[in-house]
């Protein structure tokens, strides 16, 4: 048999959600030049809020094809609140600061909300059941798709095209171009910054919330500390793709994924490399590429346009 | 400007230590007045957070009922044992930090404990040094007891250490057998986590495995905290295997299965005792039905001797699952009272206490709740039974119950 074209949809599967989380590292980078590591947790939350819908808003046995968009709705609100919320209380006072006091702030707050959720949330200290798509897998030749995996195989193109709408066409969007490219002289032409910053980490607020729900529904459960290492591949996708770039952002997590995929069901087909193949081994390739797409191409894969910034 | 902030921020740094320090020094002497019984400490190690927690907080009751039992018996006369679990959220530094914060305090005289064996391999050094019996309910690695070389030249590495479980070196081949002669099994697919646990039980199931005529479809390795498994999932489809065997956790085979089956792979998983808990059926759903486990010793469910234990662990309102460890721990538990019993009279801890204690447990020799309860010259229990289990019906179910001496 040959397992190409699954692991290809494998790869593309996981890595369309790295690319949904890495909107938000990119887009707050582009704006502000901050790398928010709390971004993984306002995943992780984002997750916990569309659970949180489900068990406790709707009413018991309510179907899933109605209860997702409630699900999507509630993360999505509670994921935006937080990354509002820390924008305007923990990276705001911070903005005429070193670089480095902000990043510090973000990794506190990471660690904050980590434990808020671990200690409040009713059984959070162990995996909690996230609720699943009501229909079995589907089957497109050899391929076969996971419930779960449909979501985000459809919610992602979707919300990668509605944002890049936005952004190249809406005033608001323009104005955020504006801002990443020049945030003084765009402030001097009446566009009010703190507005546009405030909407960035909404929107990759939002686009975590999707793909926490999506990793919900693939993996069967949400946790307290998914998105430590959700995050940092996120992250890691953002810079692949070249951070402040949203085209890159998605470019990067499917690449990223696709090279996990790769390198756990082929390199210990190579002879001479099964010590170095395997589950166990995926994130060290994907790391080499990183490593090598950044020796070759430093400002990532797509790169940002405006290639003068200190 | 500056400096004066520097002096500010050395003053405030300052108190905060002294502070600190005027706690600690008062945790430590304790207040003896009031009660005249004097209170005597039982240390408990588990992950009683995150990862393995369930199982852990299970450990943790076991050892609070063996406790509040002898308690309520007056088992030591003059003496009062409570119960200080510490969490090692299943990682070897964390568990190695709480044996040294335990063996400090001169009030602990046993301890119960870790749930990991890779946590053990940190913490038999120090409770060694300071002479104080550990009992594990649940480490399986048989290196723990019969040192590095076991396979070919057994020998015991600490006299300090025991355990109430049996270990590895049986559970992987008791699988084996099980999975070939029973179920009829003949390709199976080895993943592990590559922790001393799961590396260990995979490599001797496929030995067992082999060794009957089984073939090795393929391997794989994981990482813990991996939730992601579709890659591997495609590789096992295409070995055409007629078997997964896990060797791990359950925080990474319950996803495991689920996407195995999701993915339209029909075989059942079989692993160790660390994928034995409610938490794996609940979190995998109706994916787990037909998967299998051996776990140490019988279910503590089906004996007789365990009843009255079962309806006080339900009654107390205690958290975790007791069905895995819980008797092993209440048994292990009740072996260092008993051995403190004999050596701490009316109430006065002797010198050399802890040395007299090792020896005690050492000569144990009663039944416990979960079988009768004795220690070789290796400290590995003597009861050596396992079980296989399997999901039916979204519950675990002993199929089969046996001894197994490799």
């Amino acid at each position: 048999m040959n397992t190409l074209p699954q692991q290809l949809a494998n790869g593309l599967f996981l890595g369309s959600m790295y690319g949904l989380i890495a909107i938000g590292y990119t887009m707050v980078y582009g704006i502000v030049q901050l790398i928010n590591f709390a971004h993984g947790e306002i995943f992780m939350t984002g997750g916990f809020g569309a659970l949180s819908v489900y068990l406790y808003v709707l009413p018991n046995g309510t179907s899933m094809w109605i209860a997702l968009p409630a699900m999507l709705i509630g993360g999505g609100i509670v994921s935006v609140l937080i990354a509002v919320g820390a924008e305007r209380f923990a990276y705001r006072p911070l903005r005429g600061a070193p670089r480095l006091a902000p990043l510090i702030t973000a990794i506190g707050l990471s660690l904050a909300l980590q434990q808020i959720v671990f200690n409040t949330y009713p059984d959070a200290k162990t995996d909690i059941t996230f609720p699943q798509l009501p229909f079995g897998p589907l089957h497109i030749g050899s391929v076969s798709i996971q419930s779960g995996s449909v979501f985000v195989i459809v919610a992602a193109p979707l919300c990668m095209a509605a944002l890049a709408l936005f952004v190249s066409l809406s005033r608001t969007g323009r104005a955020m171009q504006a801002t990443a490219q020049d945030p003084d002289t765009a402030q001097l032409m009446g566009i009010d910054t703190n507005r546009i910053i405030v909407i960035a980490f909404a929107i990759g607020g939002f686009f975590a919330a999707v793909a926490a729900v999506a990793y919900g529904l693939r993996y069967g459960t949400v946790k307290y500390d998914m998105g430590f290492q959700m995050g940092l591949k996120a992250f890691t996708a953002a810079v692949l793709g070249g951070i402040g770039n949203i085209y890159g952002a998605m470019i990067g997590g499917l690449v990223l994924g696709l090279a996990e995929t790769m390198a756990t069901s082929y390199i210990d087909g190579i002879p001479g490399m099964q010590q170095l193949g395997g589950g166990g081994w995926s994130s060290v390739w994907a790391f080499v590429l990183l490593i090598l797409v950044l020796l070759f191409r430093p400002q990532g894969l797509v790169g940002e346009r405006v290639a003068d910034r200190a | 400007m500056r400096q004066r902030s520097m002096v500010i921020l050395t003053a405030v740094l300052t108190t905060g230590a002294l502070t600190l320090t005027a706690c600690g020094s008062r945790d430590n002497s304790g207040d003896s007045k009031g009660d005249k019984k004097t209170e005597i400490i039982i240390g408990v190690d588990a992950p009683l957070t995150g990862q393995n927690s369930a199982t852990g907080l299970g450990i943790q009751g076991g050892v609070q009922i063996a406790v509040d039992d002898a308690n309520k018996n007056n088992t030591v006369p003059g003496v009062t044992f409570k119960v200080q679990a510490l969490d090692d959220k299943a990682i070897p530094a964390s568990g190695q930090a709480n044996a040294t914060q335990l063996v400090q305090d001169d009030k602990v005289l046993g301890v119960v404990g870790p749930l990991n064996s890779g946590v053990a391999t940190q913490m038999q050094q120090v409770f060694d040094t300071a002479g104080l019996v550990e009992i594990s309910p649940s480490n399986t690695a048989p290196e723990l007891t019969q040192g590095k070389n076991w396979q070919t030249a057994k020998s015991r590495p600490f006299k300090t250490y025991f355990r109430t479980a049996t270990t590895d070196a049986l559970q992987g081949g008791f699988a084996a057998e099980y999975a070939y002669s029973t179920l009829k099994k003949r390709k199976v697919f080895v993943v592990d986590d590559k922790q001393t646990y799961g590396a260990g039980l995979a490599k001797l199931f496929k030995a067992g495995f082999t060794k009957s005529g089984g073939k090795v479809a393929g391997e794989d390795h994981v990482n813990t905290g991996d939730t992601d498994f579709s890659a591997l999932v495609t590789k096992i489809k295409n070995a055409k295997a007629d078997l997964v065997y896990y060797g791990g956790q359950y925080d990474e085979s319950e996803k495991l299965t689920k996407q195995l089956k999701d993915g339209g792979v029909k075989i059942p998983l079989f692993g160790g005792d660390g994928m034995f808990t409610p938490t794996y059926i609940e979190t995998a759903g109706k994916t787990s039905e037909g998967d299998l486990v051996t776990s140490v010793g019988q279910p503590v469910d089906s004996l007789p001797s365990a009843a009255d234990f079962i309806k006080k662990y339900k009654a107390s309102g205690l958290k975790g699952d007791y069905g895995t460890y819980g008797g092993y721990s209440y048994d292990a538990a009740t072996a260092i009272i008993k051995a403190i019993g004999a050596v701490v009279k009316d109430g006065k801890i002797p010198d050399g206490a802890r040395a007299k204690i090792v020896a005690e447990v050492q000569k144990t020799k009663f039944d416990g709740i979960a079988g009768p309860v004795s220690f070789d010259e290796f400290g590995d229990t003597t009861n050596k039974q396992l079980t296989v289990y399997q999901v039916v019906d979204g519950k675990w179910k002993a199929v089969k119950s046996g001894t197994f001496n490799g």
